[in-house]
């Protein structure tokens, strides 16, 4: 369906004839049926153990299929996840560095109202198939390695900051970790954090404390401002520590990491972004995205303008619509909506 | 057929019938989704092996069964599982490899023409004269309003042509050879859609009528044969289920007026009058990529197939509430009265 990026030689020439046999599909799509990993081309992993971490947050290791092209410690990915039929993707960091064994490990927390979260924390078990995308992310050490780091991590910000402690040899440096979380058993890789040589980690609870301001950090660690920083948590703590390096004047030593949260619910209408034609327009919450679109001019895709032809569909980049059948307000990222029943339930941008 | 039907009773069709889609569809989850995962596989599972057997195709017990399960396996690839993936019957469960906007099939129609003449051309205008190309497929007469010429005299030989190399019929279909001899086409767009179907026969041959003979070695002939055959024996069993859909009996056509202000229940209607279905068990329901159900298909085109069954009671006694005919019948009544139909309007 959809051809393999090129590669000289042979063994190009080989694919090439093999596509040959197996058209209109590609011969990965029967290899599947033996091992879904094979692929080259869709980008697969096997769960091959589900570890509980801490109350509500479990590890998943993953076998990656041929299509993986490795990670630095710090990256995120995204994963795939059929429940009940239908594909989930969320993103989630890495929490391990480059293994020997090629596996890879997330570390996952079940969220209050994510469903996808709680499936993969309580639900999953080994053999299921996960579908991934490459890694990706700059939050990330940097080569050479500079002397002194300090890692600010607050509940499951921990993770990509656990790759790259993980994949920092003991003695290579001088770490500090300044981890926040509601009590003690709650920390994530709590044991193992407590346990890693050559690292000062100072552990905040913040049901009996309260939450860490930056005020508190220069008692934490003192030379804070000299250190080469990361920070992973909730976007408040994020804006906070970043205003607190641009007050010292060392915000280029501060990189941090925001955690995407899903867009929730949707109002009635909204702003429609039609991407590829780059026509904005305020569109009702009764009005099909197709008409609002066509009436700012753009050109769209359309059919029988009755939702029964699939004629007219495009990618949601972002927000939630409105089924104009049945009321139903539905939207995920990379959802295939059918822009004739559809109408904006807030913002939408939509890939058309 | 429908004057004792009033607007208000349209309504309410209409509203049971998408309350009943409704129903349906927010019901679907894992059992739907490993019901497709399940028949892909044992498609593809299917093909390999009839490809397999035909590597020694020279023997004949091979060459039977390996045309066979290869006809079987191109027969649910293009059925149950094309035409029904591509209608978007399974986009609601967003993967990318099982979607409407991606498949393409072992067809020398190529998926985006046919998804225009079928999803929208066909599935819109059912059977309204002078919109729905698939109403003779533009060469047939096949109701008294088409207007006689002398060429449709050998129409049952044209019909048998059509049977045969069907998937041919299908790939010209949306060039609309009418608009082309009447010269309303867009030269440059036919010229497009041509160019495309040349690439996907160029592929369907490549593999059917040389990458395996090739591999077969000196059973080059008996493997082409066999190949030829699988793919004629699938035209002729698409081309009869397709045909049962909306020729036989009673099965009404419409004039153009009557899309002017059509409502919702009155296009719901309309699929029901011009549609049928075919009776038998769940393994023909398979083989047919179950348009034996052809009035819920048409009635809701990108419900997942596998639930055209169970919802068919339901639609039939709302078709007894609302005297309407629900036209159903076993294969060998429907294809009767299709071929008698070809054959008396054949004649003024």
């Amino acid at each position: 369906m959809i051809s393999t990026a090129r590669r000289p030689g042979a063994a190009h020439r080989i694919a090439a004839a093999t596509r040959l046999l197996t058209t209109p599909l590609l011969p990965e799509d029967y290899l599947g049926l033996v091992n879904p990993l094979w692929s080259a081309v869709d980008l697969r992993g096997r769960v091959e153990a589900v570890r509980h971490e801490a109350p509500g947050a479990a590890t998943l290791v993953i076998k990656p299929g041929r299509a993986w092209r490795g990670h630095r410690p710090g990256q995120w990915v995204r994963v795939g996840v059929d429940i009940g039929g239908v594909r989930h993707w969320r993103t989630f960091s890495l929490s391990s560095p480059p293994r020997r064994d090629g596996r890879i490990t997330v570390t996952v927390k079940a969220a209050r109202e994510g469903f996808v979260s709680a499936h993969l924390v309580n639900v999953i078990r080994p053999g299921a198939i996960l579908r991934l995308a490459p890694a990706d992310g700059e939050f990330t050490l940097p080569t050479p390695l500079p002397q002194k780091l300090l890692f600010i991590t607050a509940g499951s910000g921990i993770t990509p900051v656990m790759a790259m402690l993980r994949h920092l040899t003991a003695g290579a440096a001088d770490i500090a970790v300044v981890h926040s979380d509601r009590t003690a058993g709650d920390v994530i890789f709590g044991a193992e954090l407590r346990g890693m040589a050559g690292l000062r980690l100072h552990e905040r609870h913040t049901s009996t404390r309260g939450r860490l301001e930056p005020a508190e950090l220069p008692e934490i660690c003192p030379d804070w401002a000299e250190r080469e920083t990361w920070a992973c948590g909730p976007g408040e703590m994020l804006d906070d520590l970043t205003a607190f390096w641009a007050a010292a004047g060392a915000e280029e030593r501060l990189r941090v990491e925001r955690f995407r949260t899903v867009l929730q619910g949707g109002g009635e209408g909204g702003r429609v972004t039609f991407a590829r034609s780059g026509v904005e327009v305020d569109a009702d919450g009764s009005t099909p995205l197709l008409v609002a679109g066509e009436n700012a001019g753009a050109l769209l895709p359309s059919g029988c303008r009755m939702g029964i032809c699939h004629g007219c569909v495009g990618r949601l980049c972002s927000g939630k619509v409105r089924d104009l059948r049945t009321g139903r307000v539905h939207g995920d990222e990379g959802e295939i909506v059918q822009t004739c029943v559809s109408a904006a339930a807030g913002p939408v941008e939509i890939d058309l | 057929m429908t004057d004792h039907l009033t607007t208000a009773d349209h309504d309410t069709i209409a509203a049971e019938l998408d309350a009943l889609r409704e129903e349906i569809m927010s019901g679907l989850g894992e059992r739907d989704a490993s019901y497709i995962h399940r028949v892909i596989r044992w498609q593809r599972g299917l093909e390999i092996t009839g490809r397999a057997l035909l590597l020694a195709s020279s023997l004949p017990p091979a060459w039977v069964a390996g045309t066979a399960t290869l006809a079987v396996a191109k027969i649910l690839e293009n059925m149950e599982i094309g035409h029904n993936v591509m209608h978007g019957q399974w986009d609601w469960m967003r993967d990318p490899k099982i979607h409407s906007t991606t498949w393409e099939w072992d067809n020398v129609s190529p998926a985006e023409q046919w998804k225009h003449s079928h999803n929208f051309v066909h599935h819109t205008f059912t059977n309204i004269l002078g919109k729905d190309n698939d109403v003779g497929y533009g060469i047939l007469r096949v109701a008294p309003e088409q207007r006689w010429r002398p060429a449709n005299l050998p129409q049952p030989l044209y019909n048998l042509l059509l049977a045969m190399f069907f998937e041919y019929g299908v790939a010209v279909h949306d060039l609309e050879i009418d608009k082309i001899r009447t010269g309303r086409a867009d030269e440059e767009v036919t010229r497009a859609k041509l160019r495309e179907i040349g690439r996907k026969i160029r592929r369907q041959w490549g593999k059917d009528y040389l990458a395996f003979p090739l591999l077969s070695g000196p059973q080059f002939v008996s493997t082409l044969a066999a190949n030829f055959t699988a793919n004629v024996a699938r035209n002729v069993w698409a081309h009869m289920i397709i045909f049962c859909g909306h020729f036989p009996g009673d099965v009404e056509v419409f004039e153009e007026e009557r899309l002017d202000g059509e409502t919702q229940g009155e296009w719901y209607v309309r699929q029901i009058l011009g549609s049928a279905n075919i009776t038998g068990g769940p393994l023909f329901h398979l083989m047919t990529g179950n348009l034996s159900h052809q009035i819920e298909h048409h009635l809701f085109p990108d419900m997942p197939s596998n639930r055209y069954a169970e919802i068919a009671p339901r639609v039939r006694a709302l078709c007894e509430k609302y005297e309407l005919p629900y036209h159903t019948g076993s294969l060998t009544r429907q294809v009767t009265s299709t071929w008698k139909k070809i054959v008396r309007y054949a004649l003024p």
